[in-house]
């Protein structure tokens, strides 16, 4: 039987093509099986062949894993299934804005952490800042979770993006 | 340069006709007019009218697996696409070729809760291998064409397009199917020729081998079904089948140790639990096949040739993944074996052969008939005597019949036998032998029912009568939703819960109000005189067999139980009530 301990996250790119319901496709895949999403991400990559790339933050057994990259792989809008976790070293980012609302020493020590964190002040009024962060997932939560007693209102957060390392394409 | 412009259902039937599509099943309604005006201008292709859409679907399904062809259906916007989802799904389950025209209300209206507009394809996205809505006249003749490829190629399976009915209306250019099908889906049909050998070095070393074939093998074609009995002969090895793969072996032959499963033999089952090597051929590992899924087949190691990857390592993890098409499989490890020189050990095969004839002594399908009341076994062995020397083709509704129709009735040939089994849909076997009856005019088609399925989809009487359909429908009529009462008996303490068919019609009235002719038969020793006379007559009847009322089926794997836990027959039950693992299972 498979142990809790052999859950493992995964980042899955899919290759798919841009056509009315095939995200809702994909959704509806991993909501419908029970699988888990911890996020998504979507945007055209390829206008002339009309391809969107999906990435998926999953997490189960190496059985569900596989079962999860078999069931995509066989929707007929889907061109390539890859699992980054496993094929190799890749590159995994995250963007998010983060609101910070307050005054006095509280709105210079979020400046000061920010600037260590090399989070961009991107909207700055009187009593708020807006950041801008790029990163692995743990730096934007360690980011959030140190602005949180400092005045963090709001939060829009990208999901991770990911890509494999070297010179091989998806 | 003008191009000649035809309307958007002018093209619709065009594509049908390059299709090689002779019948569809349908139901009109309003935004689908435009396309029923185009077919009564027509003569090319012929239009079955069903009296409810669910009843389309299961025909067309009926047509699709009795001849290997993609079924058609046609049928109107809202309702029309909402009642076609259990017969799509149904056909998703059990991998059937289907294209399903749904119409939709015009596009500058969707969205906006128009009478009889559905959202079609968002609910039947989880019920079909894919589904398209058409918003532009150009894309649409390539659309048609595209879903009878997707439906038929790789793991075949259903395909909706809905058609808004301003797409049917306006005109745009036809073009003829393309010679790539689809741009990028390409279901892998030939095997890796690793996986072959490991498979074929796997099969030679076995001592208890065992295949276990199933509904794949009799959509890869009857070629297929003819080559994978040619290697099993070759070998000598045992051979059980599932409830979608009888026929795929034939089931007279002494290699075949029956159907494997819940209800399936007793040999079979024991012969999964204690075999060393498993070929799994076009078959999915289904729960109800395995049973408790950490006892099952314990000592062996697994082989699986599936056309779709998803199927493995899903519920079973196996030890060698041969993804392929059976018909290209099969001929490459038929030729590896040779060229290998391989050979089974044939010392352990008889000892293994000699183990599985004690199971079979056990004789599990034995039953008592007694001089009066009619054994529902006794008459489905009896309807198999009477029509297996006949071009007979046989569908199920879904329930006990359906289960002792598959233990009785042998099969010899694949295409011969339709039945719900991943869905298990009631109300299934009435339109799909009509589905049959249309694409096989000559042969007998017969409808296993109980007396509760055949009322699911009863108001087909009138279909059948309207196009002189001889179907017989054979109805074991035991006066309970026979499955649920059994499962009540054997899980709830015999509380019988809403399963006792109250207020049945009079069949023998029902069929004459229908034009059709009844036959009520309770003594045994009528039964075979009016089960020749139901194969005569050349109409559609309604055969109402009083059969037992308490009779259970057996042998059974109770649910949460593993294959050598089977119960062979009411004396094995009193040593166990349900578990409570298994009441939780279905």
């Amino acid at each position: 039987m498979m142990q809790i301990s052999d859950i493992r996250t995964h980042i899955i790119a899919v290759l798919v093509d841009n056509e009315s319901g095939v995200l809702a496709r994909v959704i509806g895949l991993f909501s419908g099986r029970g699988y888990n999403i911890e996020s998504l991400t979507v945007a055209e990559v390829n206008v002339r062949e009309k391809l969107s790339r999906i990435t998926i933050v999953t997490s189960g057994t190496p059985m569900v894993i596989e079962q999860i990259k078999a069931q995509l792989s066989r929707l007929v809008p889907v061109h390539k299934v890859s699992d980054l976790t496993i094929e190799g070293p890749q590159v995994a980012r995250e963007l998010a804005l983060i609101k910070v609302v307050g005054s006095g020493e509280r709105r210079v020590e979020a400046l000061r952490i920010a600037d260590i964190f090399r989070a961009r002040a991107v909207d700055s009024t009187n009593e708020s800042f807006v950041f801008e962060i790029v990163g692995a997932t743990d730096k934007l939560d360690a980011f959030i979770g140190l602005m949180e007693p400092l005045g963090l209102t709001d939060v829009s957060r990208t999901g991770v993006v990911a890509i494999a390392r070297g010179p091989h394409p998806l | 340069m003008t191009e000649d412009l035809m309307s958007g259902a002018a093209i619709v039937l065009k594509a049908l006709v390059d299709q090689g599509v002779e019948v569809i099943f349908g139901y009109p309604g309003g935004a689908v007019l435009p396309l029923y005006d185009e077919l009564f201008k027509q003569n090319r292709i012929r239009h079955i009218l069903v009296r409810h859409e669910q009843a389309a679907l299961h025909a067309a399904e009926g047509y699709a697996r009795s001849t290997g062809k993609v079924g058609v259906v046609l049928v109107t916007s809202g309702p029309g696409a909402t009642n076609a989802v259990t017969g799509l799904l149904d056909a998703l389950c059990d991998s059937v070729p289907l294209v399903c025209l749904t119409g939709q209300v015009p596009t500058h209206l969707i969205g906006n809760d128009a009478f009889q507009e559905a959202d079609t394809t968002g609910i039947t996205r989880p019920c079909t291998k894919h589904n398209y809505l058409v918003k532009d006249g150009a894309q649409l003749a390539s659309v048609m064409h595209e879903a009878f490829y997707v439906a038929s190629h790789g793991r075949p399976g259903p395909v909706v397009i809905d058609l808004p009915k301003d797409i049917l209306i306006n005109k745009a250019a036809y073009q003829g199917p393309s010679k790539l099908g689809h741009k990028s889906y390409r279901p892998q049909i030939k095997a890796d020729g690793k996986s072959i050998e490991a498979a074929a070095a796997l099969i030679a070393g076995a001592k208890r081998p065992l295949f276990y074939v199933g509904g794949g093998v009799v959509n890869s074609g009857s070629q297929a079904c003819a080559d994978v009995t040619a290697f099993i002969r070759q070998l000598g090895a045992p051979c059980t089948q599932t409830l979608m793969g009888l026929g795929a072996f034939p089931g007279s032959d002494p290699q075949s140790i029956g159907m494997v499963g819940m209800h399936g033999n007793y040999e079979a089952n024991w012969s999964m639990h204690e075999c060393d090597v498993m070929v799994c051929v076009g078959a999915r590992f289904d729960d109800r096949v395995t049973g408790r899924l950490n006892a099952f087949a314990p000592h062996s190691k697994k082989i699986h040739i599936d056309i779709d990857p998803s199927s493995i390592n899903k519920n079973v993890a196996v030890d060698v993944a041969v993804v392929g098409d059976v018909g290209s499989v099969i001929a490459d490890l038929r030729a590896v074996w040779q060229a290998q020189s391989y050979h089974l050990d044939q010392a352990a095969l008889a000892d293994w052969w000699g183990r599985i004839n004690q199971w079979r002594a056990r004789k599990c399908l034995s039953y008592q008939q007694g001089p009066q009341i009619i054994k529902p076994q006794y008459a489905i062995e009896r309807l198999y005597e009477l029509t297996k020397h006949r071009d007979s083709y046989i569908t199920t509704e879904v329930g006990q019949h359906q289960m002792w129709a598959a233990q009785f009735y042998k099969f010899e040939e694949p295409k011969r036998w339709m039945t719900s089994g991943g869905l298990g849909t009631m109300g299934y076997g009435l339109p799909a032998a009509m589905g049959v009856q249309i694409a096989h005019p000559d042969a007998l088609v017969i409808d296993i029912a109980g007396e509760a399925s055949i009322q699911m989809n009863i108001q087909e009487l009138s279909t059948l009568g309207q196009y002189r359909l001889p179907v017989k429908l054979f109805i074991l009529n035991n006066q309970y939703m026979g499955m649920v009462r059994q499962w009540q008996e054997l899980m709830h303490g015999s509380r019988y819960s809403e399963s006792y068919s109250d207020s049945l019609p009079d069949f023998v009235k029902l069929a004459e109000a229908y034009n059709a002719v009844g036959f009520r038969i309770d003594k045994v020793e009528d039964l075979d005189g009016a089960i020749l006379e139901m194969i005569n007559v050349k109409r559609p009847v309604i055969f109402d067999c009083r059969v037992d009322a308490k009779e259970n089926c057996f042998p059974m794997i109770p649910s949460g139980a593993a294959h050598n836990e089977m119960l062979l027959g009411p004396g094995d039950t009193a040593q166990r009530q349900g578990s409570e693992d298994g009441m939780v299972l279905v």
